[in-house]
């Protein structure tokens, strides 16, 4: 019998020997696929329960942070400022994963890019999640949101320097505790009611959604005449009341009926639509296409937030729509542009011609203070020569002291700005301003849209409605 | 070697071993992710305890007995403790008792089963109680049927599988009738490729009754595991070939059968193939346990810092996947290699032993804790389709620790056997290495 017994040693030998093979497939071959599964949701547990960083604002508010709880996942993630910073830091949510900074900065916060510096790190209990601080303040959010008040729309405030993010608010905004709350059912609950609000409240109306920009993007199309055809900066356009335009009956008008005409600055000034219409033709799309293109359309700004809109100047065959290449002149038709992306015209004209990068971070240090990485300025778009940044910038001097934009002027503070008033579907306009000051040396650049106001009158204006916003920003981010 | 060093050694290994487990029992206790409440007293003194008390029994009972076996075991045992009471608190206390009910049966095989060669002439008693055993749980009012297999009894307060025990009652039948009827079952008389009908009887018995205890119990693990100690155990037997042949032919016929006439083996097939197709319904528990291994990687998470809860039946058929997750390939190869060591020293014992009936019988003990162990965790990493069946030692479930400790019992009786067997024969000067068995 000892034969057979060894023979069958033999085959269970073989047997085994097929596990140990397998357990290795299994466990290193496979093993990351495995544990990168979408249905495995091991590494989100463990995320969800792990100690977290907290994110703060630069003057020092928190923003979010982890505190101990008594259930399973040991620990909650709070947002105290709830929904005033609801866009910004997103949420932390085991049923819908993670959104804004929370998502960025996810591996940072979440203490799995630190390196480990000694064998002793490797022993110890330290935590080693990143803490993480922001650009934007309290204090300046606060004042946009006070600013915009219950109306739907966005403000963004940048340092033209250096593309540092100093407010962002969308209104609605939403409160993420609720998300990142531990009771999945609870959780659906809120966001059964948050998606399936009309007002759309978990849309982060400042860099995710697009509008028209109206007459603010008289500004790129200035700076296209400026760079790629200087000759028509002086060039008088007639006086007109309606432009007449080529292969339509339909004409493209002034803003309530009014006549206009003159050089550039002039037209820049009163947002003469018939003027810039005829400079969208005779410039021509290539040139108004790359200097929207120069300012960063159809590209996504490099803002550290997650699915940031891509702003568009619209492509056409405009060879055989003349109309549209006029429209597209004045910032309609098909142009669209996140408030993102027009505070970055703005902070473009302000810092010289030259687009930062923007962004919100400003740095992270780890849990005993050491910074382990910080914000580097870094050149985005060179949208335009510092000299013609300069000339535009004085033409936007013009539009603030005795054009459309007075009412965001201040006393003691040049401010450059462009209003817009951007035709929407019926008879609704959106409310559009970019800013900067102080206009010799910025300090801040601005956007703001006051979504759909009724009517198309005087009174719903960008001048009237988002002036007093940029206004308040300006004087808020200058106090000392 | 002599019968103090080998018990020594064994004491050595069980003190490593309680080290060990205990150790793992303070990982999964301690740190800000406590899984364990971390006072280590009573449970190191559960382990040292009840593994003292059986090697002190050994000392005083079967003295030239191995002395790898239980060490092996307890530290199977062990391990599955601590991963058990990491899981699942309430099932931690019932399987300290199960341990301790366990070891009570270990010693008890080894005191009551004075020589390995009496249980020869119970084979008949074995015989019935095997079968009566495995047929226990159809029985009206005593068997329950659990995730759709009818395999456990209740008796009190009590479920357990009495096919466990089974098993082993079984084992010892065959190799006491085999043994006897050697001779006519390896005649196959001049120039036949296939035995006598007469000898192709018991054959045809076995494979019918494993077709019936897996359709009347729906219990694959089992009637498979039966099947395959079965056909070994003749095969060693007689070493006829044509009874693998015909073992093999008539497994291909019965797997056909059930795989047509069963939905649910129709179900393990399709989710052995493809799991990923069926993970959010039948495929589940497998894809949580290949998802469990996966993440555990090469070092594993580490004890108490993983998501084996995930995992359904953690704490039992799939504990290894659980284990795989916090220990690693480091741990899940220590576990395999750990079985693998058992069954080597079993196959050993088996060919030392001077006696067939006894040859025989561990040879078949050492098969069914191989098989299982091959069949259970072949299952859960998707090399074989998955039959519910236990991890012996590791897995939670009193039946089957009773069961294996018993068997353990069996195999250390046979190795102090025919040790002492031949030290009487060749006088205390055998030299050290004859009697290394």
């Amino acid at each position: 019998m000892d034969r057979q017994i060894r023979r069958l040693g033999v085959v269970l030998l073989l047997l085994f020997s097929m596990l140990f093979a397998r357990l290795n497939y299994l466990q290193v071959v496979k093993a990351n696929e495995l544990s990168n599964k979408p249905g495995n949701t091991r590494k989100a547990t463990k995320d969800f329960s792990g100690d977290r960083g907290v994110i703060q604002t630069a003057d020092g508010v928190v923003l979010a942070q982890s505190v101990p709880s008594a259930d399973a996942f040991k620990l909650q993630r709070q947002y105290p400022e709830r929904d005033l910073f609801g866009h910004l830091t997103g949420y932390f949510s085991f049923t819908y994963g993670a959104e804004g900074l929370e998502k960025t900065y996810n591996d940072d916060l979440a203490g799995h890019t630190d390196r480990l510096r000694n064998v002793r790190d490797l022993l110890s209990d330290r935590t080693r999640t990143g803490n993480l601080t922001i650009t934007a303040t309290k204090k300046l959010q606060q004042v946009a949101r006070d600013a915009l008040g219950n109306r739907k729309g966005a403000v963004v405030a940048i340092n033209p320097a250096d593309g540092a993010v100093l407010a962002m608010w969308s209104f609605p905004s939403f409160d993420p505790n609720p998300l990142a709350a531990h009771d999945q059912r609870a959780v659906q609950a809120s966001w059964d009611t948050l998606t399936k609000d009309p007002n759309r409240p978990l849309l982060p109306r400042a860099y995710r959604e697009r509008y028209a920009p109206g007459s603010t993007f008289k500004v790129v199309t200035s700076a296209a005449v400026l760079e790629r055809q200087p000759d028509l900066a002086a060039k008088p356009y007639p006086v007109l009341r309606e432009l007449d335009l080529p292969q339509t009956t339909r004409n493209l008008k002034n803003f309530g009926g009014e006549s206009c005409g003159g050089p550039l600055p002039q037209l820049l000034k009163v947002s003469c639509n018939t003027g810039f219409g005829q400079i969208g033709l005779d410039l021509g799309p290539q040139k108004l296409t790359d200097q929207a293109h120069a300012f960063g359309f159809d590209d996504r700004p490099p803002l550290d937030l997650p699915a940031v809109a891509k702003s568009v100047f619209g492509e056409q065959d405009f060879a055989h729509n003349q109309p549209a290449l006029a429209q597209s002149a004045i910032g309609q038709q098909d142009v669209a542009a996140s408030p993102l992306q027009m505070a970055l015209v703005a902070a473009g004209v302000a810092n010289a011609g030259t687009v930062m990068k923007p962004h919100l971070l400003a740095e992270v240090r780890d849990s005993e203070g050491a910074v382990v990485r910080s914000a580097n300025p870094e050149p985005w778009q060179r949208a335009m020569s510092p000299q013609n940044a300069a000339a535009l910038r004085d033409m936007m001097i013009g539009v603030v002291n005795g054009g459309t934009a007075t009412r965001v002027a201040i006393p003691g503070v040049q401010v450059a700005a462009k209003t817009g008033t951007a035709q929407t579907v019926g008879d609704n306009s959106h409310a559009w301003m970019i800013a900067f000051a102080p206009a010799e040396a910025p300090r801040i650049a601005v956007a703001v849209i006051v979504e759909s106001q009724p009517g198309l009158g005087d009174n719903v204006t960008g001048g009237r409605v988002a002036a007093p916003i940029a206004r308040a920003m300006i004087q808020a981010a200058l106090a000392p | 070697m002599t019968r103090a060093s080998r018990r020594d050694t064994e004491l050595g290994l069980l003190l490593i071993v309680a080290i060990v487990t205990a150790g793992a029992y303070v990982l999964a206790g301690l740190g800000k992710t406590a899984s364990l409440p971390a006072n280590i007293g009573p449970f190191l003194g559960m382990i040292l305890g009840l593994l003292g008390v059986a090697h002190v029994a050994l000392r005083r009972f079967a003295p030239h007995a191995d002395s790898v076996l239980l060490p092996m075991a307890g530290l199977l045992n062990g391990i599955g403790y601590v991963f058990i009471a990491r899981l699942n608190r309430d099932l931690a206390g019932l399987q300290a008792t199960w341990t301790l009910l366990g070891i009570v049966a270990f010693i008890a095989t080894v005191v009551v089963v004075r020589q390995a060669r009496d249980l020869d002439r119970y084979r008949y008693t074995f015989a019935l109680l095997g079968v009566g055993l495995l047929m226990m749980p159809l029985l009206p009012g005593v068997g329950r049927t659990i995730h759709g297999a009818r395999l456990w009894v209740r008796l009190g307060p009590v479920n357990f599988q009495p096919g466990e025990l089974a098993k082993i009652a079984l084992a010892v039948f065959f190799a006491a009738y085999l043994v006897e009827k050697r001779e006519l079952l390896s005649d196959f008389g001049r120039g036949r490729l296939l035995p006598q009908p007469r000898a192709l009887a018991p054959l045809l018995l076995a494979w019918g009754f494993s077709l019936l205890v897996m359709t009347a119990e729906k219990d694959l693990g089992s009637s498979l595991l039966f099947f395959a100690l079965f056909i070994g155990m003749l095969w060693v037997a007689t070493d006829r070939g044509a009874y693998l042949a015909l073992g093999s032919v008539l497994f291909a016929m019965g797997s056909l059968f059930a795989y047509k006439s069963f939905a649910h083996v129709q179900e393990r097939v399709r989710i052995w193939h493809d799991p990923w197709k069926y993970a959010s319904n039948e495929g589940y528990q497998l894809v949580q346990g290949l998802y469990a291994m996966g993440s555990g990687g090469l070092a594993g998470a580490g004890i108490g810092l993983g998501s084996p809860q995930k995992i359904p039946a953690a704490a039992t058929d799939f504990i290894f996947a659980a284990i795989g997750e916090e220990l690693g390939l480091m741990g899940t190869v220590a576990l395999v290699t750990a079985f693998l060591v058992i069954v080597g020293v079993g196959l050993r014992i088996a060919l030392r032993a001077d006696q067939p009936f006894e040859k025989l019988l561990a040879t078949g003990l050492t098969l069914i804790l191989g098989v299982q162990t091959f069949i259970i965790i072949g299952g859960v990493t998707q090399l074989v389709p998955l039959t519910g069946i236990t991890l012996p030692f590791v897995s939670y479930g009193g039946s089957s620790l009773v069961a294996n400790y018993v068997l353990l019992a069996m195999l250390l009786r046979i190795s102090n056997d025919s040790v002492e067997r031949k030290l009487r024969a060749g006088g205390a000067a055998a030299p050290a290495g004859a009697v290394d068995g």
